[in-house]
C-alpha cells in the first residue's frame, strides 16, 4: 500500500501569469510511490485553483510574507494543527525567502521543505549573476543593477543598445535608448521596488530548463524546452521539449558546482554561434513543469521524496519533442464559495 | 552534406529538429531528397535520380537542389 502524504501547495494563480501550484498538484496526483491530500494556500480568494476540480483537497488563506514572516507562520502553525502537513511546496519567488528563513521553525511544526539554501537564493539574483557566471564558470550577459534614475547616465557607456530593463523579481522591457530605461525603470521600481537590472541584450533563442538537485552536486531530474507561443507577458502558451545535450550538461555542472538544493529553472539565450547565455535563475519549479511530468520525470514527486530524506534515483531520461499548450477555461463557481472563503479564510 | 544526426523526418513529411524545437513541412521532393541525405546518397546520383524520375534537366534540378541545400543550413538542419 502506498503512503500517503498531506502536501501544501502555494502559486494556485492559473491565470495568463501562471504559479506553478497547480501544474505540481497535477504532478503529485500522478505519483507513482505515493497518494496526496493537497493543501492549496492562496494569498488571493481568486486564484482559480482554489476553485479548481481535483486540485486541492482544501484551500486556506494566507498572508502575504510582505505583512511579516511572523504572521505567515502563525498562520500555517494554525493549518499544520488542522492538516498535521508533511511537505511544504513553496511556488513563488516572493515567498521563498520568508520559507527559507523559515525551514527550522516549520521542521519543528513537522513539515518538511526542500528549498535552496539562503546563500545558493541570494548569489543567483539577477542583480548578482555577472558576479555567480565568473564564481562558477558559467556564461552570463554583462548586467549592471542600479537604483535611481541618475545611475541610467553614469552606465550609459558600459552598454549598447538595445538593452534589457528587468524587475529583481519579475518583469523584463527591451529599451533602445536612454528615454526608454527610464520610463520602464519608473515602471518597474514603481512595481517591484530596486534594484532594476540593466542588462545585455543577447541575440538568439530563448530556451528553458527545469530541473532539481539533491544538495550534493547530483542532477536528479533535467527536461529543457523551447518555448513555441509567448503571451505579452513573455509567458509560456505553448512549449516543446529539446533534445539539446548542451544544455544538459550546462544545468548539470551548474548544480554540480554550486550543490544546488531544490528545484530551478533556468533561462538561457542560444546564439546562432551555439553559444549559450544563461539570463536567470529561478530558485523554483517553473509553471511548465507539468511538461517534464508529460515527457517522463515527474520532477515534483521527486521533490517530496527528497524533502522527506529519500534518495529518489536520477532520472535517466525524458521523451524529446513532447508539447504543451495551455488554455483558458471558464469555472463556474458559486458566491457561497467566494463568501466562505473571504469570511473564514477556508473552503 | 550531411544532415545533422537527430533530425527526424515522417512519413508524411514533417521534419523536426530535437535541437532547436523547430519543424518544418517537406513536400514529395523535399522528403526524397531529405532520405537521401539521411542515407549519405552522393549528390550526383540524387540528381541521377530525379532527372530520371520527374521531368527535369540536371542544371534546373542541381540549380533548385542547391538552393534547397541552402535553405537546409540556413535552419540548421545540416552539419
Amino acid at each position: 500500500m502506498k503512503p500517503k502524504y498531506t502536501i501544501a501547495v502555494t502559486g494556485l494563480n492559473n491565470t495568463d501569469n501562471p504559479g506553478p501550484g497547480v501544474p505540481v498538484i497535477r504532478a503529485l496526483r500522478e505519483a507513482k510511490e505515493f497518494d496526496v491530500r493537497i493543501i492549496g494556500l492562496a494569498y488571493e480568494n481568486l486564484e482559480p485553483g482554489i476553485y479548481m476540480e481535483n486540485t486541492a483537497d482544501k484551500v486556506y488563506q494566507i498572508p502575504y510574507p510582505s505583512t511579516g514572516s511572523d504572521e505567515l507562520m502563525q498562520r500555517i502553525e494554525y493549518i499544520n494543527s488542522k492538516e498535521d502537513i508533511d511537505v511544504l511546496i513553496p511556488n513563488f519567488d516572493a515567498e521563498l525567502f520568508t520559507f527559507m528563513m523559515s525551514e527550522r521553525k516549520l521542521k519543528e511544526m513537522g513539515i518538511q521543505t526542500f528549498l535552496p539554501t539562503i546563500k545558493q537564493f541570494e548569489e543567483r539574483h539577477k542583480s548578482e549573476l555577472p558576479e555567480y557566471g565568473k564564481k562558477y564558470g558559467l556564461d552570463i550577459p554583462f548586467s549592471k543593477a542600479i537604483t535611481n534614475l541618475s545611475d541610467i547616465n553614469n552606465i550609459q557607456y558600459e552598454f549598447e543598445y538595445p538593452v534589457l530593463v528587468k524587475g529583481k523579481f519579475y518583469d523584463a522591457y527591451l529599451a533602445y535608448n536612454p528615454a526608454q530605461v527610464t520610463e520602464f525603470f519608473n515602471k518597474i521600481s514603481v512595481k517591484w521596488g530596486v534594484p532594476v537590472i540593466i542588462q545585455q541584450f543577447i541575440r538568439g533563442t530563448e530556451v528553458n530548463v527545469v530541473a532539481l538537485g539533491d544538495g550534493k552536486g547530483n542532477t536528479i531530474g533535467v527536461v529543457p524546452m523551447r518555448k513555441q507561443y509567448i503571451t505579452d507577458k513573455g509567458k509560456a502558451w505553448g512549449g516543446i521539449t529539446l533534445g539539446d545535450e548542451n544544455l544538459i550538461k550546462i544545468t548539470k555542472n551548474l548544480i554540480e558546482k554550486t550543490k544546488w538544493r531544490g528545484g530551478m529553472e533556468l533561462e538561457i539565450i542560444k546564439t546562432h554561434t551555439d553559444k549559450y547565455y544563461i539570463i536567470e535563475i529561478n530558485p523554483r519549479i517553473p509553471a511548465w513543469v507539468y511538461l517534464a511530468v508529460g515527457a517522463g520525470q515527474n520532477i515534483p514527486e521527486a521533490l517530496v521524496k527528497l524533502a522527506l530524506g529519500e534518495k529518489p534515483e536520477a532520472f535517466k531520461s525524458y521523451d524529446i519533442g513532447k508539447m504543451f499548450i495551455r488554455y483558458s477555461y471558464d469555472l463556474i463557481g458559486d458566491i457561497s464559495q467566494f463568501e466562505k472563503l473571504s469570511l473564514t479564510g477556508e473552503l | 552534406m550531411k544532415l545533422k544526426k537527430n533530425i527526424a523526418v515522417s512519413e508524411t513529411g514533417f521534419l523536426f529538429d530535437p535541437n532547436s524545437g523547430e519543424s518544418f513541412s517537406l513536400n514529395e521532393t523535399g522528403k526524397k531528397i531529405l532520405q537521401f541525405l539521411k542515407e549519405e546518397k552522393p549528390e550526383d546520383q540524387i540528381s541521377e535520380w530525379f532527372v530520371k524520375n520527374y521531368e527535369v534537366d540536371q542544371a534546373t534540378f542541381e540549380n533548385n537542389f542547391n538552393d534547397f541545400i541552402t535553405v537546409l543550413q540556413n535552419f540548421r538542419i545540416t552539419e
